[in-house]
């Protein structure tokens, strides 16, 4: 009985109505699955209060020319340095080719204040604190930042210049609030 | 499941034959490390390594347990209550310098293991998935030492965190975000320190889970033994009890005086100084190392420092890093030679210790600062690592000539007794 109904179900093309229901039951199961996980994978991201962009208001004042100083944004270092006439020229000086991540040091500083270098302080290979920004630290190879986790060597416009490091130190979103304070973020 | 001599379990008392009638649980136990599991009879003192990483699971699991119930996985206080287990909780402190350098007890187990299977060829058929097991217990370890190292919070805790994290960063394109999405924010913080924790909790057991698989995958053809030859008959085995109980229970002996020495006398020989300041995400320390069973793998990373075809150094680095356990997967497939042991391949014997070497050599490196020579020398460190597996070990295994074998372990066994027998005689 229940094998001739069966049969009498199977279409001319081999497929049963009973596969409709199979692959219908399967698949809304599976959508169910990824729209559970889904939260379950989000979760992990950065929570709303970590998010909350932060600014951070720099007072640059003190800064002598050649000496920096090492700030926080959203907890990461930020370094702001004021170059030299010197450093400035040496950083000119470099032929774009030499460079792995080309970037002149006019697009790293603002018009009229190139200068101040506002850079995180963020090696870009894994993450660590490069030195240079205090004094009396190493400098590296090319007067600028020297990481001593890997050995990364960034110029004194802070582009990569030795080292396994992909790019040049980051440098974030600031404005100059007025000629003593610096806004970041 | 095992040979057909294996003894039979025959419960004697009558409340454990109406047990092994409903959940035939010791019948298990005595199938598997009991007097029913024949085991070849000339098993050396390196096969003890096996049931040592499993008492090393079994010592972190109840130490690590013990901790948690002291331990506050929140970034504000983490390192002071790692400071309070240490000072304030009764026998605190001996029960993290236990977890401690027990995670370093359970590496070296495994790492003897691991080079026990490859002078032996015991990744080779018919026991391919249980090297491959093996391989996915070691990666799972890595990463809960890894976490395990992040939960006191201290310098090296956190840089640590930030330099492995940032592994992930060298993806193309998604890197970045795969970063944040691990971490739950732009730098190791609470988030990160909360979800370590969870997951250093949780992946023990996956571990316990997976040597479970690793044993029955085991048990299978049975246990592999110095000669390479494969058990004939019941005169090539023992059962497993008491013989190998008692072995094993020997090298249990020697492995917790060492682990009681480290552990009372140097418990912080193998850790890191800067461990003990907390963590800053404003400074570095000077110089970053990782535990002592990453080195070689973190001299692999380091050893790119160029960049190469359209990859950049970073990303090679991280790919040679994960290559370097990778390259394990495929090794039974590598290594054609259907001689298993070293004993009777003197060609691959010479390069099975160059290898050690090298991986030595590596460590070394990996504990140097990004300078030369080390960066060479990491950099010829790590292209023999690949070549050895990749190159040499599919070479020789095609043109070596391996030395005559016995016919059975029981020749081998007896051949040598007689040797030392009429040395001693004579």
């Amino acid at each position: 009985m229940a094998s001739e109904t069966e049969a009498a179900a199977v279409i001319e093309d081999g497929v049963r109505r009973r596969d409709f229901i199979n692959i219908a039951a399967v698949s809304f199961a599976g959508v169910g699955a990824v729209a559970v996980v889904l939260p379950l994978v989000n979760q992990m991201n950065p929570s709303a209060d970590v998010l909350a962009l932060s600014t951070t208001e720099i007072d640059i004042s003190a800064i002598q020319p050649g000496q920096a100083i090492k700030s926080s944004w959203r907890k990461q270092p930020v370094f702001v340095r004021n170059l030299v006439a010197k450093e400035i020229a040496e950083a000119k000086a470099v032929p774009m080719g030499d460079l792995r991540d080309p970037e002149t040091i006019d697009q790293r500083t603002k018009p009229g204040k190139e200068n101040w270098l506002i850079t995180l302080g963020v090696c870009t290979h894994l993450g660590c604190v490069p030195l240079g920004a205090a004094e009396g630290e190493n400098r590296g190879d090319f007067g600028g930042y020297f990481c001593p986790c890997h050995g990364s060597h960034y110029d004194t416009a802070a582009r990569i210049r030795k080292g396994p490091a992909p790019k040049n130190l980051v440098v974030p979103p600031y404005e100059f609030t007025s000629d003593t304070v610096v806004t970041i973020g | 499941m095992s040979f057909p001599w294996a003894k039979n379990y025959e419960p004697q008392l009558p409340l454990m034959k109406w047990l092994d009638e409903r959940l035939p649980l010791p019948r298990l136990v005595y199938n598997a490390i009991g007097a029913g599991y024949p085991v070849p009879r000339n098993l050396n003192y390196f096969w003890n390594f096996g049931v040592l990483a499993g008492a090393a699971l079994v010592i972190q699991i109840v130490t690590g347990i013990v901790l948690a119930m002291h331990y506050a996985a929140n970034a504000g206080v983490a390192f002071n209550s790692v400071e309070h287990i240490m000072r304030d909780v009764n026998a605190g402190w001996f029960i993290r310098y236990a977890h401690m350098n027990g995670a370093s007890m359970f590496f070296i187990v495994v790492y003897l293991h691991i080079f026990r299977g490859l002078f032996y060829g015991s990744y080779k058929a018919p026991r391919e998935m249980v090297w491959l097991l093996g391989v996915v217990i070691f990666l799972l370890m890595m990463a809960t030492a890894f976490m395990g190292y992040v939960l006191p919070w201290g310098q090296m805790s956190f840089w640590g965190a930030q330099v492995i994290t940032g592994f992930f960063s060298a993806i193309p394109l998604v890197g970045e975000p795969v970063r944040q999405w691990l971490l739950g924010g732009f730098v190791p913080d609470n988030a990160t320190l909360n979800r370590f924790f969870s997951l250093h909790y949780l992946l023990p057991f996956v571990i316990a889970g997976v040597i479970i698989l690793h044993i029955w995958a085991l048990h299978i053809p049975g246990s592999s033994n110095p000669t390479g030859i494969e058990v004939k008959d019941e005169q090539d085995t023992v059962p497993f009890h008491p013989y190998y109980t008692a072995k094993d229970g020997f090298g249990l002996g020697i492995f917790l005086v060492i682990f009681a020495v480290l552990t009372f006398f140097t418990p912080n020989l193998l850790g890191h100084p800067d461990n003990y300041i907390p963590a800053n995400s404003l400074s570095t320390p000077a110089h970053i190392v990782p535990e002592w069973y990453f080195l070689p793998f973190y001299a692999i990373l380091k050893a790119f420092t160029f960049n190469f075809l359209w990859i950049d150094a970073k990303l090679w680095g991280v790919i040679a890093m994960f290559a370097s356990i990778a390259v394990l997967f495929f090794l039974p497939w590598l290594d054609s030679s259907p001689v298993k042991s070293s004993t009777y391949r003197p060609l691959y014997r010479i390069f099975f210790w160059i290898l050690v070497v090298d991986v030595l050599v590596l460590g070394y490196c990996g504990m140097q600062p990004a300078e030369q020579p080390y960066v060479i020398l990491s950099q010829i460190g790590a292209i023999y690592y690949f070549a050895h597996f990749l190159v040499i070990l599919p070479i020789v295994s095609r043109i070596e000539r391996p030395l005559p074998m016995p016919n059975s372990i029981t020749e081998a066994v007896l051949a040598k007794h007689a040797d030392t027998s009429s040395a001693a005689t004579a």
